[in-house]
Protein backbone atom coordinates (compact mmCIF):
# COMPACT_ATOMS: atom_id res chain seq x y z
CA UNK A 1 0.00 0.00 0.00
CA UNK A 2 2.74 2.54 1.57
CA UNK A 3 4.88 1.41 -2.00
CA UNK A 4 1.64 1.85 -4.21
CA UNK A 5 1.12 5.71 -2.90
CA UNK A 6 4.42 6.39 -3.48
CA UNK A 7 4.68 4.99 -6.97
CA UNK A 8 1.48 6.21 -7.58
CA UNK A 9 2.54 9.70 -6.55
CA UNK A 10 5.58 10.04 -8.02
CA UNK A 11 3.81 9.08 -11.27
CA UNK A 12 1.15 12.05 -11.34
CA UNK A 13 2.85 14.34 -8.99
CA UNK A 14 5.74 15.09 -11.50
CA UNK A 15 4.48 15.66 -14.72
CA UNK A 16 1.65 17.68 -13.14
CA UNK A 17 4.55 19.79 -10.98
CA UNK A 18 5.90 20.69 -14.54
CA UNK A 19 2.50 21.86 -15.80
CA UNK A 20 2.25 23.24 -12.46
CA UNK A 21 5.45 25.51 -12.91
CA UNK A 22 4.33 26.76 -16.27
CA UNK A 23 1.34 27.94 -15.03
CA UNK A 24 3.23 29.66 -12.04
CA UNK A 25 5.71 31.27 -14.73
CA UNK A 26 2.75 31.82 -16.88
CA UNK A 27 2.33 35.23 -18.71
CA UNK A 28 -1.23 35.67 -17.90
CA UNK A 29 -1.51 37.47 -14.62
CA UNK A 30 -4.59 35.37 -13.28
CA UNK A 31 -3.16 32.11 -13.93
CA UNK A 32 0.20 33.03 -12.46
CA UNK A 33 -2.30 34.61 -9.30
CA UNK A 34 -4.26 31.16 -9.26
CA UNK A 35 -1.46 28.63 -9.00
CA UNK A 36 0.34 31.26 -6.81
CA UNK A 37 -2.22 30.71 -4.63
CA UNK A 38 -2.70 26.90 -5.10
CA UNK A 39 0.88 25.89 -4.35
CA UNK A 40 0.77 28.47 -1.04
CA UNK A 41 -2.21 26.59 0.14
CA UNK A 42 -0.10 23.09 -0.64
CA UNK A 43 2.84 24.18 1.35
CA UNK A 44 1.73 26.28 3.35
CA UNK A 45 -1.05 23.60 5.05
CA UNK A 46 -0.52 20.28 6.51
CA UNK A 47 -0.71 17.48 4.10
CA UNK A 48 -2.60 15.50 6.86
CA UNK A 49 -5.41 18.28 6.70
CA UNK A 50 -5.37 17.85 2.87
CA UNK A 51 -5.68 14.39 3.16
CA UNK A 52 -9.03 14.81 5.51
CA UNK A 53 -10.39 17.68 3.06
CA UNK A 54 -9.86 15.71 0.06
CA UNK A 55 -11.08 12.56 1.61
CA UNK A 56 -14.09 14.56 2.92
CA UNK A 57 -14.50 16.80 -0.37
CA UNK A 58 -17.56 14.03 -1.22
CA UNK A 59 -19.02 14.49 1.78
CA UNK A 60 -19.40 17.96 1.37
CA UNK A 61 -20.10 18.61 -2.21
CA UNK A 62 -22.52 15.94 -2.81
CA UNK A 63 -23.74 14.96 0.96
CA UNK A 64 -22.60 11.82 1.12
CA UNK A 65 -18.83 10.02 1.05
CA UNK A 66 -18.34 7.07 -1.77
CA UNK A 67 -17.66 3.73 -0.88
CA UNK A 68 -13.83 2.69 -1.90
CA UNK A 69 -12.84 6.39 -1.69
CA UNK A 70 -9.95 6.36 0.68
CA UNK A 71 -7.46 4.94 -1.57
CA UNK A 72 -7.91 7.44 -4.69
CA UNK A 73 -8.41 10.21 -1.86
CA UNK A 74 -4.67 9.40 -0.48
CA UNK A 75 -3.35 9.79 -3.97
CA UNK A 76 -5.23 12.90 -5.14
CA UNK A 77 -3.98 14.76 -2.18
CA UNK A 78 -0.67 12.79 -2.33
CA UNK A 79 -0.45 14.01 -5.82
CA UNK A 80 -1.73 17.51 -5.81
CA UNK A 81 0.60 18.28 -2.46
CA UNK A 82 3.50 17.23 -4.35
CA UNK A 83 3.06 18.73 -7.68
CA UNK A 84 2.87 21.88 -5.73
CA UNK A 85 6.33 21.04 -4.27
CA UNK A 86 7.92 19.62 -7.60
CA UNK A 87 6.25 22.87 -9.53
CA UNK A 88 9.22 24.93 -7.20
CA UNK A 89 11.62 23.04 -8.09
CA UNK A 90 10.88 22.82 -11.61
CA UNK A 91 10.57 26.88 -11.45
CA UNK A 92 13.98 27.27 -9.54
CA UNK A 93 15.91 24.85 -12.06
CA UNK A 94 14.08 26.49 -15.36
CA UNK A 95 14.65 30.23 -14.24
CA UNK A 96 18.56 29.18 -13.11
CA UNK A 97 19.12 28.16 -16.69
CA UNK A 98 21.75 30.68 -18.44
CA UNK A 99 19.50 33.26 -21.40
CA UNK A 100 22.13 32.28 -23.35
CA UNK A 101 20.84 28.70 -24.18
CA UNK A 102 17.65 30.36 -25.32
CA UNK A 103 19.13 32.67 -27.75
CA UNK A 104 21.36 29.82 -29.36
CA UNK A 105 18.31 27.99 -29.72
CA UNK A 106 16.73 30.59 -30.66
CA UNK A 107 19.09 31.82 -33.46
CA UNK A 108 19.14 28.27 -34.82
CA UNK A 109 15.51 28.23 -35.20
CA UNK A 110 14.08 26.00 -32.57
CA UNK A 111 10.71 26.85 -31.89
CA UNK A 112 9.67 27.04 -28.13
CA UNK A 113 8.31 23.67 -27.66
CA UNK A 114 12.11 22.48 -29.15
CA UNK A 115 13.75 24.26 -27.20
CA UNK A 116 12.26 23.87 -23.92
CA UNK A 117 12.45 19.76 -24.50
CA UNK A 118 15.72 19.01 -26.09
CA UNK A 119 17.74 22.56 -24.42
CA UNK A 120 16.15 23.21 -21.69
CA UNK A 121 14.77 20.87 -20.11
CA UNK A 122 17.49 18.00 -19.59
CA UNK A 123 19.77 20.36 -18.68
CA UNK A 124 16.97 21.53 -15.71
CA UNK A 125 16.65 17.66 -14.87
CA UNK A 126 20.23 17.49 -14.08
CA UNK A 127 20.16 20.88 -11.91
CA UNK A 128 17.17 19.65 -9.71
CA UNK A 129 17.77 16.30 -8.98
CA UNK A 130 19.45 17.17 -5.72
CA UNK A 131 16.05 18.46 -4.28
CA UNK A 132 14.11 16.24 -6.31
CA UNK A 133 15.30 12.97 -4.63
CA UNK A 134 15.23 15.37 -1.24
CA UNK A 135 11.39 15.30 -2.28
CA UNK A 136 11.45 11.92 -2.70
CA UNK A 137 12.91 11.34 0.44
CA UNK A 138 9.93 12.99 2.39
CA UNK A 139 7.75 11.44 0.33
CA UNK A 140 8.96 7.83 1.34
CA UNK A 141 8.25 9.17 4.94
CA UNK A 142 4.87 10.85 4.56
CA UNK A 143 3.31 7.78 3.11
CA UNK A 144 4.11 5.75 6.14
CA UNK A 145 1.43 8.43 7.64
CA UNK A 146 -0.63 8.48 5.37
CA UNK A 147 -1.19 4.93 5.88
CA UNK A 148 -1.41 5.08 9.61
CA UNK A 149 -4.13 8.04 8.69
CA UNK A 150 -5.87 6.14 6.46
CA UNK A 151 -6.52 3.05 8.84
CA UNK A 152 -6.79 4.69 11.62
CA UNK A 153 -7.95 8.53 12.38
CA UNK A 154 -9.95 8.69 8.96
CA UNK A 155 -11.86 5.86 10.15
CA UNK A 156 -12.68 7.44 13.31
CA UNK A 157 -12.97 10.74 11.86
CA UNK A 158 -15.62 9.11 9.07
CA UNK A 159 -17.67 7.71 12.06
CA UNK A 160 -17.43 11.38 13.69
CA UNK A 161 -18.23 13.16 11.13
CA UNK A 162 -21.41 11.10 10.18
CA UNK A 163 -22.71 10.81 13.51
CA UNK A 164 -23.18 14.00 14.72
CA UNK A 165 -22.66 16.52 11.84
CA UNK A 166 -19.60 17.86 13.47
CA UNK A 167 -18.11 20.55 11.43
CA UNK A 168 -14.76 20.50 10.40
CA UNK A 169 -14.34 24.26 11.43
CA UNK A 170 -11.64 23.65 14.30
CA UNK A 171 -9.38 21.59 11.54
CA UNK A 172 -9.61 24.68 9.44
CA UNK A 173 -8.85 27.27 11.99
CA UNK A 174 -5.59 24.91 12.39
CA UNK A 175 -5.15 24.67 8.88
CA UNK A 176 -5.28 28.11 9.10
CA UNK A 177 -2.27 28.87 11.57
CA UNK A 178 -0.12 26.75 9.72
CA UNK A 179 -0.83 28.38 6.46
CA UNK A 180 -0.41 32.60 8.08
CA UNK A 181 2.70 30.77 10.15
CA UNK A 182 4.17 29.63 6.45
CA UNK A 183 3.36 32.59 4.59
CA UNK A 184 6.01 34.45 7.15
CA UNK A 185 8.47 31.92 6.67
CA UNK A 186 8.02 31.87 2.91
CA UNK A 187 8.29 36.04 3.14
CA UNK A 188 11.61 35.83 5.36
CA UNK A 189 12.96 33.61 2.25
CA UNK A 190 11.82 35.58 -0.41
CA UNK A 191 13.59 38.31 0.91
CA UNK A 192 16.56 36.42 1.41
CA UNK A 193 16.07 34.70 -2.20
CA UNK A 194 16.10 37.94 -3.58
CA UNK A 195 19.06 39.47 -1.61
CA UNK A 196 20.86 36.84 -2.82
CA UNK A 197 19.79 37.06 -7.02
CA UNK A 198 22.53 39.78 -6.86
CA UNK A 199 24.70 37.90 -9.46
CA UNK A 200 24.03 35.14 -11.98
CA UNK B 1 23.12 35.67 -58.93
CA UNK B 2 20.80 38.83 -59.43
CA UNK B 3 20.63 40.29 -55.67
CA UNK B 4 23.92 41.15 -54.37
CA UNK B 5 22.32 42.73 -51.42
CA UNK B 6 22.12 40.37 -48.46
CA UNK B 7 21.16 42.47 -45.90
CA UNK B 8 19.91 45.94 -45.23
CA UNK B 9 19.15 47.83 -42.58
CA UNK B 10 17.80 51.38 -42.65
CA UNK B 11 17.11 53.84 -39.52
CA UNK B 12 17.30 50.90 -36.92
CA UNK B 13 16.65 52.47 -33.33
CA UNK B 14 16.27 50.78 -30.19
CA UNK B 15 15.96 52.18 -26.78
CA UNK B 16 15.95 50.18 -23.48
CA UNK B 17 13.36 51.83 -21.42
CA UNK B 18 14.80 55.43 -21.46
CA UNK B 19 18.27 54.95 -22.76
CA UNK B 20 18.84 55.31 -26.28
CA UNK B 21 21.24 52.59 -27.56
CA UNK B 22 20.92 52.77 -31.38
CA UNK B 23 20.35 56.09 -32.57
CA UNK B 24 19.50 55.76 -36.52
CA UNK B 25 21.82 52.79 -37.65
CA UNK B 26 21.64 51.93 -41.91
CA UNK B 27 24.07 49.25 -42.86
CA UNK B 28 23.80 47.56 -46.14
CA UNK B 29 26.22 44.18 -46.13
CA UNK B 30 26.90 42.35 -49.72
CA UNK B 31 27.24 38.88 -50.46
CA UNK B 32 30.91 38.36 -49.58
CA UNK B 33 31.58 41.25 -47.60
CA UNK B 34 33.62 41.02 -44.40
CA UNK B 35 32.15 43.78 -42.66
CA UNK B 36 34.28 44.19 -38.48
CA UNK B 37 32.28 46.18 -35.91
CA UNK B 38 34.19 48.14 -33.50
CA UNK B 39 33.65 51.08 -30.79
CA UNK B 40 34.00 51.22 -27.22
CA UNK B 41 32.01 49.51 -24.62
CA UNK B 42 28.34 50.31 -24.01
CA UNK B 43 28.31 51.91 -28.04
CA UNK B 44 25.72 49.40 -29.08
CA UNK B 45 27.39 47.00 -30.89
CA UNK B 46 26.13 43.91 -29.16
CA UNK B 47 22.81 45.57 -29.47
CA UNK B 48 23.09 46.23 -32.98
CA UNK B 49 24.07 42.45 -33.62
CA UNK B 50 20.82 41.11 -31.39
CA UNK B 51 17.98 43.32 -33.14
CA UNK B 52 19.98 42.27 -37.11
CA UNK B 53 19.64 38.54 -35.51
CA UNK B 54 16.04 39.04 -34.09
CA UNK B 55 16.86 38.28 -30.38
CA UNK B 56 15.88 41.98 -29.55
CA UNK B 57 13.05 43.57 -31.68
CA UNK B 58 13.90 47.48 -32.93
CA UNK B 59 11.88 50.25 -32.22
CA UNK B 60 12.21 51.71 -35.40
CA UNK B 61 13.66 50.91 -38.50
CA UNK B 62 13.73 48.13 -41.59
CA UNK B 63 15.69 45.67 -41.88
CA UNK B 64 15.96 43.28 -44.59
CA UNK B 65 17.31 39.97 -45.18
CA UNK B 66 17.68 39.13 -49.28
CA UNK B 67 14.34 40.14 -50.60
CA UNK B 68 12.51 39.59 -47.19
CA UNK B 69 12.00 42.16 -45.03
CA UNK B 70 11.86 41.25 -41.14
CA UNK B 71 10.51 44.31 -39.87
CA UNK B 72 9.31 47.37 -41.90
CA UNK B 73 7.90 50.43 -40.80
CA UNK B 74 4.14 50.67 -41.69
CA UNK B 75 1.95 53.82 -41.20
CA UNK B 76 4.73 55.21 -39.12
CA UNK B 77 4.86 52.42 -37.02
CA UNK B 78 6.97 49.02 -36.76
CA UNK B 79 5.70 46.27 -38.32
CA UNK B 80 7.62 42.36 -38.18
CA UNK B 81 6.80 40.23 -40.63
CA UNK B 82 4.80 36.69 -39.21
CA UNK B 83 6.24 33.73 -37.44
CA UNK B 84 6.82 31.93 -40.44
CA UNK B 85 8.63 34.45 -42.30
CA UNK B 86 10.74 35.49 -39.20
CA UNK B 87 11.67 31.61 -39.54
CA UNK B 88 12.23 31.35 -43.16
CA UNK B 89 14.64 34.65 -42.03
CA UNK B 90 16.33 33.01 -39.50
CA UNK B 91 17.86 30.44 -41.54
CA UNK B 92 19.68 33.38 -43.75
CA UNK B 93 22.06 34.08 -40.84
CA UNK B 94 24.41 32.35 -38.06
CA UNK B 95 25.35 34.25 -34.91
CA UNK B 96 27.98 33.33 -32.90
CA UNK B 97 28.20 34.37 -29.13
CA UNK B 98 31.04 35.51 -27.35
CA UNK B 99 30.45 32.91 -25.06
CA UNK B 100 29.93 30.02 -27.34
CA UNK B 101 26.51 29.37 -25.83
CA UNK B 102 27.33 25.34 -26.49
CA UNK B 103 24.53 23.06 -25.69
CA UNK B 104 26.28 21.35 -22.72
CA UNK B 105 24.25 17.94 -23.00
CA UNK B 106 25.05 17.10 -26.51
CA UNK B 107 27.78 15.86 -27.93
CA UNK B 108 29.72 17.58 -30.31
CA UNK B 109 28.44 16.41 -33.41
CA UNK B 110 24.95 17.25 -32.01
CA UNK B 111 25.69 20.43 -31.13
CA UNK B 112 25.75 20.52 -35.22
CA UNK B 113 23.34 18.48 -36.69
CA UNK B 114 20.80 18.82 -34.28
CA UNK B 115 19.47 22.18 -35.52
CA UNK B 116 19.72 20.94 -39.54
CA UNK B 117 17.76 17.72 -38.48
CA UNK B 118 14.74 19.33 -36.46
CA UNK B 119 14.33 22.70 -38.07
CA UNK B 120 15.10 22.11 -41.88
CA UNK B 121 14.14 18.55 -41.57
CA UNK B 122 17.81 17.68 -43.24
CA UNK B 123 17.80 13.77 -43.25
CA UNK B 124 20.22 12.69 -40.31
CA UNK B 125 22.52 10.84 -42.78
CA UNK B 126 23.19 14.17 -44.59
CA UNK B 127 23.40 16.57 -42.02
CA UNK B 128 26.36 14.03 -40.23
CA UNK B 129 28.31 13.92 -43.18
CA UNK B 130 27.90 17.70 -43.42
CA UNK B 131 29.09 17.94 -39.46
CA UNK B 132 31.82 15.80 -39.89
CA UNK B 133 33.23 17.76 -43.12
CA UNK B 134 32.65 20.92 -41.48
CA UNK B 135 34.45 19.71 -38.21
CA UNK B 136 37.20 18.91 -40.54
CA UNK B 137 37.45 22.28 -41.72
CA UNK B 138 37.72 23.09 -38.37
CA UNK B 139 40.29 21.13 -37.57
CA UNK B 140 37.92 19.02 -35.04
CA UNK B 141 37.65 15.61 -36.61
CA UNK B 142 38.81 13.77 -33.36
CA UNK B 143 36.60 16.01 -31.12
CA UNK B 144 33.11 14.67 -32.38
CA UNK B 145 31.91 12.59 -29.65
CA UNK B 146 33.25 14.96 -27.30
CA UNK B 147 31.04 16.92 -24.86
CA UNK B 148 31.83 20.76 -24.88
CA UNK B 149 32.93 20.50 -21.38
CA UNK B 150 36.04 18.17 -22.23
CA UNK B 151 36.55 20.92 -24.47
CA UNK B 152 39.12 23.61 -24.72
CA UNK B 153 37.54 27.73 -25.02
CA UNK B 154 39.11 27.83 -28.11
CA UNK B 155 37.90 24.54 -29.41
CA UNK B 156 34.16 24.80 -27.72
CA UNK B 157 34.29 28.22 -30.19
CA UNK B 158 35.20 26.42 -33.25
CA UNK B 159 32.42 24.15 -32.58
CA UNK B 160 29.83 26.92 -32.04
CA UNK B 161 31.34 28.56 -35.58
CA UNK B 162 30.39 24.95 -36.76
CA UNK B 163 27.14 24.69 -35.36
CA UNK B 164 26.44 27.99 -36.99
CA UNK B 165 27.36 27.09 -40.58
CA UNK B 166 25.71 24.21 -40.74
CA UNK B 167 22.66 25.66 -41.39
CA UNK B 168 23.85 26.91 -44.67
CA UNK B 169 24.07 30.84 -43.54
CA UNK B 170 24.21 33.34 -45.52
CA UNK B 171 25.76 35.82 -43.43
CA UNK B 172 27.49 35.03 -40.36
CA UNK B 173 27.70 37.43 -37.17
CA UNK B 174 29.96 36.98 -34.83
CA UNK B 175 29.95 39.53 -31.26
CA UNK B 176 33.71 39.48 -29.72
CA UNK B 177 33.81 35.48 -30.94
CA UNK B 178 37.58 35.46 -29.00
CA UNK B 179 36.77 37.87 -26.11
CA UNK B 180 36.11 34.97 -23.22
CA UNK B 181 39.26 33.32 -24.65
CA UNK B 182 42.82 33.06 -22.97
CA UNK B 183 45.29 34.91 -25.15
CA UNK B 184 46.88 31.67 -25.94
CA UNK B 185 43.53 30.69 -27.94
CA UNK B 186 42.35 33.50 -29.82
CA UNK B 187 44.63 32.56 -32.66
CA UNK B 188 43.23 29.51 -33.34
CA UNK B 189 39.60 31.17 -33.72
CA UNK B 190 40.63 33.99 -35.59
CA UNK B 191 42.64 31.66 -38.11
CA UNK B 192 39.11 29.72 -38.31
CA UNK B 193 37.76 33.13 -39.49
CA UNK B 194 40.40 34.44 -42.12
CA UNK B 195 40.11 31.02 -43.81
CA UNK B 196 35.80 31.59 -43.89
CA UNK B 197 36.44 35.21 -45.05
CA UNK B 198 39.46 33.92 -47.61
CA UNK B 199 35.99 31.65 -48.95
CA UNK B 200 33.89 34.27 -49.55
CA UNK B 201 31.92 34.01 -46.32
CA UNK B 202 29.76 37.12 -45.98
CA UNK B 203 30.53 38.14 -42.40
CA UNK B 204 29.86 40.90 -39.72
CA UNK B 205 32.31 40.72 -36.71
CA UNK B 206 32.39 42.67 -33.56
CA UNK B 207 35.59 42.67 -32.17
CA UNK B 208 38.39 44.09 -30.27
CA UNK B 209 40.95 42.56 -32.34
CA UNK B 210 42.33 45.47 -34.42
CA UNK B 211 45.05 43.99 -35.77
CA UNK B 212 42.31 40.77 -37.50
CA UNK B 213 40.23 43.44 -38.14
CA UNK B 214 42.39 45.29 -40.21
CA UNK B 215 43.32 42.12 -41.84
CA UNK B 216 40.16 40.67 -42.70
CA UNK B 217 37.43 43.20 -43.28
CA UNK B 218 36.84 45.05 -46.55
CA UNK B 219 34.85 47.90 -43.94
CA UNK B 220 35.35 48.74 -40.93
CA UNK B 221 32.24 50.76 -38.60
CA UNK B 222 33.53 52.50 -35.95
CA UNK B 223 30.43 52.97 -33.53
CA UNK B 224 29.42 55.29 -30.42
CA UNK B 225 27.13 56.56 -28.94
CA UNK B 226 24.28 54.27 -30.91
CA UNK B 227 25.48 56.09 -34.28
CA UNK B 228 27.76 54.76 -36.87
CA UNK B 229 30.40 57.32 -36.30
CA UNK B 230 32.93 56.09 -39.19
CA UNK B 231 32.67 53.93 -41.62
CA UNK B 232 35.08 52.76 -44.34
CA UNK B 233 38.19 50.36 -45.56
CA UNK B 234 40.93 49.13 -43.11
CA UNK B 235 43.15 51.59 -44.68
CA UNK B 236 40.64 54.77 -44.59
CA UNK B 237 40.08 53.95 -40.89
CA UNK B 238 43.01 53.81 -39.56
CA UNK B 239 44.61 56.97 -40.98
CA UNK B 240 41.17 58.64 -40.30
CA UNK B 241 41.24 61.84 -38.81
CA UNK B 242 38.97 61.68 -36.64
CA UNK B 243 39.27 62.45 -32.76
CA UNK B 244 37.50 60.35 -30.90
CA UNK B 245 38.29 57.17 -33.34
CA UNK B 246 41.95 58.16 -32.72
CA UNK B 247 40.97 58.04 -29.10
CA UNK B 248 39.79 54.82 -29.06
CA UNK B 249 42.23 53.58 -30.91
CA UNK B 250 45.06 55.03 -28.95
CA UNK B 251 43.33 53.62 -26.06
CA UNK B 252 43.68 50.11 -27.37
CA UNK B 253 47.08 50.25 -27.85
CA UNK B 254 47.86 50.90 -24.52
N1 LIG C 1 18.61 44.09 -22.12
C1 LIG C 1 19.05 45.31 -21.78
N2 LIG C 1 18.37 46.06 -20.90
C2 LIG C 1 18.80 47.30 -20.56
N3 LIG C 1 19.90 47.88 -21.06
C3 LIG C 1 20.62 47.18 -21.95
C4 LIG C 1 20.24 45.87 -22.35
N4 LIG C 1 21.15 45.42 -23.25
C5 LIG C 1 22.05 46.41 -23.39
N5 LIG C 1 21.76 47.47 -22.61
C6 LIG C 1 22.49 48.72 -22.54
O1 LIG C 1 22.65 49.21 -23.85
C7 LIG C 1 23.92 49.79 -24.02
C8 LIG C 1 24.62 49.19 -25.18
O2 LIG C 1 24.90 47.84 -24.87
P1 LIG C 1 25.64 46.87 -25.87
O3 LIG C 1 25.74 45.55 -25.19
O4 LIG C 1 24.99 46.90 -27.19
O5 LIG C 1 27.07 47.55 -25.97
P2 LIG C 1 28.39 47.00 -26.67
O6 LIG C 1 28.80 48.03 -27.64
O7 LIG C 1 28.18 45.64 -27.17
O8 LIG C 1 29.43 47.01 -25.47
P3 LIG C 1 30.59 45.95 -25.10
O9 LIG C 1 31.78 46.33 -25.92
O10 LIG C 1 30.82 46.19 -23.66
O11 LIG C 1 30.08 44.59 -25.39
C9 LIG C 1 24.65 49.65 -22.69
O12 LIG C 1 24.54 50.84 -21.99
C10 LIG C 1 23.90 48.55 -22.00
O13 LIG C 1 23.91 48.73 -20.62
MG1 LIG D 1 28.88 43.71 -26.64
Amino acid sequence: MSVEIFALTLLFSLPLGLLVSFGRMSRIKPVRYLVNFYISIMRGTPLMLQLIVVYFAPYYVFGKTINGFRFPAVIIAFSINYAAYFAEIYRGGIESMPKGQYEAAEVLGFNRFQTFFKIIFPQVIKRILPAVTNETITLVKDTSLAFVLAEVEMFTMAKQIAAKDASIMPLMVAGLFYYVFNALVAMVMDRFEKKLSYYR
Amino acid sequence: MGNDVLLEIKNMKKSFNDLEVLKDISLTVRRGEVISVIGPSGSGKSTLLRCATLLEKMDEGSLKYLDSYAADMVDGRIKYAPKSELKKIRNYFGLVFQNFNLFPHYSVLRNITEAPIHTEHIPERIAVAKARELLKDLGLSDKENAYPFELSGGQQQRVSIARALAKSPEVLFFDEPTSALDPELTGEVLRVIRKLASQKMTMIIVTHEMQFAREVSDRIIFMENGVIEVEGTPDELFNSQHGRLNEFLGRLKE
